[in-house]
């Protein structure tokens, strides 16, 4: 500690528990996700007795760490979990690496067992700490009253700064009973902990004579965006409409541009657009901004982007040079770099190739003209891609945020709703985590009461999380569950199908719940559509409804995910429709990556 | 394929409870390589500890591992010595060897060679202990194991930066004790 302070802290003497809430206060914290339990008994006591800040009680403890995120992800805010020892931090391990993938920031309490019974295999412990570190941005174990203020301060500070992530604070339960002294939000740097936020200009000056020269450029942008905050989408939105320049997204980064926008090519990747990809492959220079060239977007590294310079922001340092070499890194917050480079491109008066550009967006079109993602008619059955875009078109109008579970419907949830503003679109793109999207729902219904929440859903993934109905009719959230219901796991009913002989090994959905019963058991409104004929009065009748609905859409068994890039092939080998299955297979190498 | 080359990297960080395990867990949860690594306290005013980890890996990886340590909340500083100029690497040995007659005279006149100092003796064995680079250390051992039955601990390697630069500086008064 430096000895020159000389304003005296506010401190004042209360329990760990007491310290815990007032912490939370001072953090601004509205919500907490949690579960009780023996060991944070004195933390729900003193919920007992505060009336600012709101504890939604879940039905699991994982369901507590997606509502967290979905809540954190929808506001950019900080989601804040709240559970007891052993079973409970086990429970939320799933919900923090998914976090910890996607880059969300929450802090995450977990009860522990009494410091003196620690590593004795006392009732309820859990090495938690242990168990999430490799989970976790960062965690603490808080063995003394005294340090807990600037644990749980340093915690949200970890947790919102740099690349967003989970933070786990453990707190034994005689720590929590503890007398120590409460001091306010410590605004002195962190010792350690200080993410590089502005980029080197000298680099940004090299990035732009690279954007200013290229050919066919385009510009690749994630999830980071949106972590940046609403700032770094309307300036990405201005740098592609100032430059002219193409623009693709990740899985996480849809609604950074708007979908509207002529520029905007679709998501990029596996399922992304022909055009999306085919730009990539083709392009002379990328501008990479918040993304991480997961394996999902690249395919084949060698055969990734061969010819292009490569410029990448990012606000983590080990994201630069990790599966692609870069030309250009620009380590710092995307807002900062944007702008920067949207600056000096006016100062410097730079202009793009513009008979360049025109035979760029030629080719382009071509691609598109390909129209990727089309889908065949709803005649006897409901194509799946018609719901969503039935959904899409039926919700105009509407403050909507969309959630999704893992699988097929996930991704024709990327392809067919549209987003023209960022924090609408929460999925679990890294740890690709079924029984997301019901909890996460929950959590942007919190943060939005009055908004149209919809999670888009499989009927085996929505099982994962189902007890979540009951959290639902408890706070009175209409949240709405979209089931594209086909009767199988489909994405892994797709693999088996192109990789391994079409042997349907246990991807069957066997004794479905009947959805509308289940719904109306949990107090929802259940509704169902099996014919193309009923399902826009199934999605009108459901949007009206001011109560949680399941919406059970029985949809065509046999649909495939298309396009697609088999795994481990390259951005120009994609599949376009059922018809190329015959002449193209995975090889033997992409075979054994997942 | 890109060569693999060897680094010693030093990591300045918060001595505090878990710090070596989220080390060593970064290494072991991305399939990095250890072949060394040692940890003590050496600043104990402000609680920091020095790690020096011996690697191997391509170029992008030792770049990746790099990044990775030093994006640890309680990573001070990462330092690449092989990578940033010249550097002095030692490690401590404890050799003990059990032989009998002209074995002992043997394994003494090497350790004389060596310039290994006998710790401890009995008549049937002798304890070395010997200072010097990992080489020097496997190319005695070698020896040894030759003449009796070995066994031994070895430090894991500690490393510094040749000149006058300090790159992770102690505070005056952190010295053990005091200056």
């Amino acid at each position: 500690m430096s000895t020159d302070q000389t304003t005296i802290e506010p401190q004042e003497e209360m329990s760990g528990a007491a310290m815990v809430l007032r912490a939370l206060e001072d953090q601004g914290v509205e919500v907490i996700f949690g579960y009780p339990g023996g060991a944070v008994l004195p933390i729900y006591d003193e919920i007992f007795k505060n009336n600012r800040i709101r504890h939604i009680l879940v039905r699991h403890e994982q369901a507590a760490v997606h509502a967290a995120e979905g809540y954190a992800r929808s506001t950019g805010k900080v989601g804040v979990v709240l559970v007891t020892s052993g079973p409970g931090a086990t429970n939320a391990v799933t919900g923090l690496t998914d976090a910890l993938m996607d880059s969300i920031p929450v802090v995450c309490l977990t009860g522990q067992v009494p410091t003196h019974l620690i590593g004795n295999d006392a009732f309820q412990e859990a090495d938690t700490t242990g168990i999430t570190r490799p989970c976790t941005k960062h965690n603490y174990l808080v063995k003394n009253a005294n340090d807990m203020s600037r644990i749980l301060h340093e915690a949200f500070y970890v947790a919102r700064s740099g690349r967003p992530g989970p933070v786990v604070v453990d707190l034994p339960k005689d720590v929590l009973f503890a007398k120590g002294i409460y001091r306010a939000e410590d605004l002195k740097p962190h010792k350690s902990y200080r993410p590089q936020m502005q980029a080197d200009t000298t680099q940004i000056d090299e990035a732009l004579r690279l954007l200013a020269s290229a050919k066919r450029p385009i510009i690749y942008g994630g999830g980071g965006i949106i972590n940046s905050g609403p700032k770094a989408s309307e300036l990405l939105t201005k740098l592609v409409r100032m430059t002219g320049y193409p623009c693709t997204l990740t899985l996480m980064g849809l609604g950074a541009l708007p979908a509207s926008d002529p520029h905007f090519l679709g998501m990029l990747g596996m399922h992304g657009t022909y055009e999306a990809n085919l730009s990539m492959y083709n392009a002379d220079v990328m501008l990479c901004v918040g993304a991480r060239f997961d394996d999902r977007v690249t395919g084949k590294l060698t055969e990734f982007s061969p010819n292009s310079k490569k410029i990448h922001i990012d606000i983590d340092p080990s994201s630069i040079n990790k599966n692609v070499r870069i030309d250009v890194p620009l380590v710092g917050d995307v807002a900062n770099i944007l702008e920067e480079i949207i600056g000096r491109w006016e100062k410097q008066k730079l202009s793009p190739d513009g008979k360049a550009l025109t035979a760029w967006w030629k080719q382009i079109d071509n691609w598109k003209s390909r129209d990727s993602l089309k889908f065949g008619p709803s005649i006897q059955t409901i194509k799946p891609q018609h719901a969503i875009k039935r959904l899409y078109e039926l919700s105009q109008g509407r403050d909507t945020y969309i959630t999704t579970e893992v699988g097929q419907h996930q991704m024709w949830a990327a392809q067919h709703f549209h987003f023209e503003q960022p924090n609408r679109w929460m999925t679990s793109g890294g740890l690709g985590t079924m029984g997301y999207g019901l909890p996460a729902a929950m959590g942007v219904q919190i943060a939005h009461p009055d908004a149209l929440v919809i999670d888009i859903a499989g009927e085996a993934s929505i099982l994962m999380n189902i007890q979540e109905m009951s959290t639902l009719a408890q706070y009175n959230l209409p949240v709405k569950v979209f089931i594209l219901n086909n009767q199988w796991m489909g994405m892994v009913r797709q693999w088996q199908e192109l990789m391994h002989g079409g042997r349907y090994s246990e991807s069957y959905s066997e004794a479905l719940p009947d959805f509308v019963k289940l719904a109306e058991a949990f107090q929802a409104v259940g509704l169902r559509a099996e014919r193309p004929d009923q399902l826009d009065d199934v999605i009108k009748e459901m949007l009206e409804t001011n109560r949680p609905v399941i919406a059970d859409i029985c949809v065509d068994q046999k649909e495939n995910c298309f396009p697609m890039i088999p795994s481990g092939a390259a951005h120009y080998e994609m599949l376009l429709g059922p018809d190329d299955q015959a002449t193209q297979s995975a090889s033997e190498e992409g075979m054994v990556l997942v | 394929m890109e060569a693999i080359e060897r680094h010693t990297i030093a990591v300045l960080v918060d001595n505090e409870p878990g710090v070596l395990a989220r080390v060593i867990g970064l290494f072991s949860g991305r399939g990095y390589n250890i072949e060394s690594l040692t940890v003590s306290e050496v600043d104990s005013v402000r609680g920091l500890s020095r790690i020096t980890v011996v690697t191997s890996g391509t170029p992008m990886i030792i770049q990746q591992i790099k990044a990775q340590l030093d994006r640890l909340v309680p990573v001070h500083k990462v330092a690449d010595l092989t990578a940033e100029g010249p550097h002095v690497e030692r490690e401590l040995a404890l050799i003990k060897v059990c032989n009998t007659r002209e074995d002992r005279i043997e394994a003494l006149r090497i350790a004389d060679t060596f310039r290994a100092r006998v710790l401890d003796s009995t008549l049937a064995s002798f304890t070395f202990e010997l200072t010097g680079t990992a080489g020097k250390l496997d190319a005695f051992i070698k020896l040894m194991a030759a003449l009796g039955e070995v066994e031994v601990s070895r430090t894991g390697v500690v490393a510094i930066a040749r000149g006058n630069t300090v790159s992770m500086p102690m505070l005056r008064d952190a010295a053990p004790g005091g200056i």
